[in-house]
Parts: structure tokens; C-alpha cells; sequence
């Protein structure tokens, strides 16, 4: 059995290694973006030269200086890709790590905004990815501004979303337009069900394709090495979708 | 620089000190915020350096904190802070919310001694339309049509964090942490606790130098052994996910949280959990 947390890994590897994208030879990854982590993993171990920073990662994190150095590196240019999230997101690619209601999040508060108010507009490219796809997520206008989806003309900015990957889909990111397109429904969900689980307008091709199962060869390396990999850094993550494993029981 | 207790530490911060504190994952001084607890501090102005985890969550839940500016509040895996979500929903504390380069960059302008620093992005965000104290200008080297963020400095009253060791002249050992010297340069003076005190000294030897903070910006150390428990210090002992998640449970009601406090802050529990 194929489970979601792989297919999102997979589709996430998918971009990453999109020719038409930006290259990724250095990616940075934040806190608590298991999936996120787990599709960088699975492009390294199939032999693509990339550079991976784990932020939260004890052994082999190459920085120094911590998230100082993270940012200075970004601030150069040096990290190619990011992933976000969003307590919402909207139709624009607009985030918002900080709450509803009134500034600032006094209905719900979020944790705040991390980084994504600099990573967003410092790396040639940001996949968006939030597991949960329900209306109260994807809504028509985030209630607070964490990071803005597109910038006007003169505002520096380096990149925007390449795509936002979901529990349920895919969708591509045009900056011209600000506008998502939806780019594959993962197996189950149907054009229909997509639209009545996204509160943002968006545009969707006359056939929706299907998003493509991870393949035995990813499967394999997602429940090895990526897995041995990860698993200091999210024991709880790997347990749940991995099983507690051969030799990990230490 | 004789080390102190640490409740002799403590008894150098006034009620009302802007302090800076890391978060999780960097030598963060969970012991020396259980003992500040203890004290009774109040109306702390607490910095996250970028972001706020269980110390400054326990000092906000404790009622020691009357503001935080902060990139985020977080328990990691354990999820949200529940207090700094209650204290935040009852008015009991302000919140400044920032962004993790912009507090890394206004304490890297405080460290130069410059009024104040740019740095790209976050134009556009509502983050900066609710802080009067940050202003946009435009490069005054590009030909124009370059607006660019201008962040103050930021000079906290102290930085408080948990070393590995410190030798007798009062400098402290941080490892790869190198961001913890950029905190310490730009707050007036360092308070630190440490897990030992070593005979050697640090600048001296150059296996520690290069990680070692200097005794220049180091007003007090002492001693709090396992003193970032139940967060974990480089290599020298593993985070404890169990007791956080315990104190994310106990912590989603007041009642929880001063069974948590009596039992872990108050009480002698909190000593045996750490060994």
C-alpha cells in the first residue's frame, strides 16, 4: 500500500527535479516539514548532486551559525529552494503563519511567521506544501499577511511558489497571473472534489490528470535510506509511516 | 570570574529587562527560566532569537513576561505554546512578531555599533505594517526605483543561554553555535549557565577557541547541570520529546500548568527528571 505521505514525497521530488525550474543544487528545509524532507532525501539518494541543509537536523547540518547563517546564505543567493506552509493560503500564493482574525491572530494564533517573510522573495523558487486541503486552509483571502505570493514591479524579489502540494492535489503557480492552476488530483479525488474542498478560485485543464504513483524504486529508497535518514530528526514521523523499522530499536 | 549560584544569577535581572533568549535548539536556558520562575520575575521583555520555544513559553505561563518579539512561538513536534496562545487571547502580554533574519539582522547592526541595517524582502508583508519602528527607503546606491527595509538596531539588556562549559576567566564554550556570539555582542551583558567548569582556558586552546565566546561580553556564569533540559545541548545529551509533550498536555489549562510548574519547578521533580 501506497501511503499519502509518500505520494506527497514523491510529487514533491517531481518538482524539485522539474528541468523547467530554476536548479536546486542547494536546498535549505525548516522545521517540521517531514514530507518536505523526505522528497529532498529522495532526490539525493537517487544520485542527483544536490546540497542539503536540514535546519533542525543534529548530526550533518553544515551550518555554523545556525538559521544567522542560514539567512545570510539565502540573503546571497546561496539556497535555491525553500518550502513554505501556511496556516492559510490563498488563491495569490499569500501566507499567513500567523493567525485569523484580528492582528495579531487573536481568533487563532499560529506559531508566527518564521523566516517566510525574506525566504519567499530570497530563493529562485518556493514549493508550497500544506498536507491538510480543506476550505479553512485554501481560502479566498488570508485574514493576515505573513509573506506576499507576488511582489509589483521594482520590489526585489528573486522567485515566487513554483507549485503547492496538498494532501489531495497538485497545483502549478503562474506569478504573471498570481493565479494557481491545477496540475493532478491524487488518486481518489476527482476535479469536483478538489473544488469543493478549495476555497480559492483557480484554473484546472479540461482533463484533470492523475498524480502519478511514487514508483517501486522510490518507494524502496523512501522506505530505506531516506527513512534512516530522517529518523533522528522526526522519530515520531518515521514510526507512523515507516513502522518502527529493523535495527531502530535504539 | 568566579562562577556564581544560580539563583545569584537570577538576582541580576530587574523586573522589566529586555532579555534575549534562543530558541529550542540552540543552547537554550531552560534551567535558568525554571530558577527566573522561581524568583518571582515580572514584566520581562523577552526577544526570541529567531523564534520562542519552551523557556520563554514557561516565563510567559508563569506571568514573568509582559511582551515578546518574536518570529514564533513553538513546541515543535509538541505543537503549539499553550499559554503564549492563552496569555496572548486574555491581553495578558503584547506580542511584536518579526521575521527570523530581521531580529538576526537587528542584533547584527547593535554587534556593529550602526544605528541600523537593511535587509532584502518582506516588503509587503503585514508584518511590517504593524511595526512603526521599521521603515522602507529607497537604495541610495541603485538609480532608483530600489526600495529596501531598514531595520534598528536591537541592544537587549541581556542574553541568556545555556554552555557547554566555561573556564575560570569567564569565557564559555558554544560549539558550532556561533549565532549565540552574535546574540552576546549585541546585548549589554551575557548571563550564562553551563553544564562545568573546566580548568583549561578556552581562547587559549585552539580546539575551543574558534567555538568559545570571550569573557569580554560574559557578566556571570554559573553552574545548572542538564540546564537545557528538557531541550537537548549539541552533542552532549539528546532532547527529552516525552517531558515536552507532557508540559504541551498538562500546559492546555491554568489548572495543568501550575500542576506542571509545582511539579517540575517548584518541587523536587524537576531535579530528578534532569539526572
Amino acid at each position: 500500500m501506497i501511503r499519502l505521505e509518500e505520494r506527497m514525497a514523491a510529487a514533491l521530488a517531481r518538482l524539485i527535479e522539474d528541468p523547467t525550474a530554476p536548479p536546486a543544487r542547494h536546498i535549505a528545509v525548516g522545521a517540521a516539514s517531514p514530507i518536505p524532507a523526505a522528497a529532498c532525501w529522495l532526490v539525493k539518494k537517487r544520485g542527483k548532486p544536490v546540497r542539503l541543509s536540514l535546519l533542525h537536523k543534529h548530526s550533518g547540518n553544515p551550518l555554523t551559525a545556525g538559521t544567522r547563517e542560514l539567512f545570510d546564505l539565502t540573503g546571497q543567493g546561496r539556497i535555491d529552494l525553500f518550502f513554505l506552509g501556511g496556516g492559510q493560503i490563498d488563491g495569490q500564493a499569500n501566507i499567513n503563519l500567523i493567525g485569523t482574525g484580528a492582528w495579531p491572530g487573536l481568533d487563532a494564533r499560529f506559531p508566527g511567521s518564521f523566516g517566510s517573510a525574506f525566504m519567499y522573495f530570497m530563493t529562485p523558487r518556493t514549493i508550497l506544501f500544506r498536507e491538510e486541503h480543506s476550505a479553512r486552509v485554501f481560502v479566498p483571502k488570508v485574514d493576515i499577511i505573513s509573506a506576499p505570493g507576488v511582489s509589483p514591479p521594482g520590489v526585489f524579489r528573486r522567485g515566487t511558489a513554483q507549485a503547492l502540494v496538498t494532501g489531495k492535489c497538485v497545483f502549478r503557480f503562474d506569478p504573471a497571473r498570481a493565479r494557481f492552476t491545477l496540475e493532478s488530483v491524487h488518486p481518489g479525488e476527482t476535479a469536483e472534489s478538489i473544488r469543493a474542498a478549495t476555497g480559492f478560485d483557480y484554473d484546472q485543464p479540461a482533463e484533470v490528470p492523475t498524480t502519478p504513483d511514487p514508483t517501486d524504486a522510490e518507494l524502496a529508497l523512501l522506505r530505506g535510506p531516506v527513512c534512516d535518514e530522517m529518523r533522528e530528526t522526526y522519530p515520531d514521523f518515521c514510526r507512523r509511516v515507516w513502522g518502527s523499522g529493523k535495527e531502530q530499536a535504539a | 570570574m568566579s562562577p556564581l549560584t544560580l539563583d545569584a544569577l537570577v538576582a541580576l535581572i530587574p523586573d522589566g529587562s529586555l532579555v534575549a533568549i534562543p530558541p529550542d535548539n540552540s543552547l537554550t536556558p531552560n534551567a535558568l527560566a525554571r530558577a527566573m520562575v522561581r524568583a518571582g520575575k515580572r514584566d520581562l521583555r523577552l526577544v526570541g532569537v529567531p523564534i520562542s520555544g519552551f523557556a520563554s513559553e514557561i516565563l510567559i505561563g508563569a506571568g514573568c513576561v509582559s511582551s515578546i518579539q518574536t518570529s514564533a512561538v513553538t513546541l515543535g513536534e509538541a505543537g503549539m505554546a499553550p499559554r503564549f496562545s492563552a496569555m496572548l487571547r486574555a491581553g495578558k502580554i503584547s506580542v511584536t512578531d518579526a521575521t527570523c533574519p530581521a531580529i538576526h539582522t537587528m542584533l547584527q547592526a547593535a554587534e556593529k555599533g550602526v544605528p541600523f541595517m537593511p535587509l532584502r524582502g518582506i516588503l509587503g508583508s503585514d508584518i511590517l505594517a504593524h511595526r512603526p519602528d521599521w521603515k522602507v527607503i529607497d537604495n541610495p546606491f541603485a538609480d532608483g526605483g530600489d526600495p529596501i527595509l531598514l531595520l534598528p538596531a536591537l541592544s537587549p539588556d541581556f542574553a541568556l543561554f545555556h554552555a557547554v562549559m566555561a573556564d575560570r576567566e569567564g569565557n564559555v564554550y558554544v560549539g558550532r553555535r556561533h549565532e549565540l556570539g552574535t546574540i552576546a555582542h549585541a546585548s549589554r551583558a551575557a548571563l550564562v549557565t553551563v553544564e562545568t567548569i573546566t580548568d583549561i582556558n578556552l581562547l587559549e586552546d585552539e580546539r575551543y577557541s574558534a567555538g568559545t565566546i570571550s569573557a569580554a561580553y560574559v557578566e556571570a556564569v554559573a553552574v545548572a547541570e542538564r540546564g537545557c533540559w528538557p531541550s537537548a545541548l549539541l552533542d552532549q545529551y539528546p532532547a527529552d520529546p516525552a517531558h515536552i509533550a507532557e508540559y504541551a498536555k498538562l500546559a492546555r489549562t491554568e489548572d495543568g500548568f501550575r500542576t506542571w510548574l509545582d511539579r517540575y519547578v517548584y518541587g523536587t521533580a524537576a531535579a530528578q527528571a534532569a539526572e
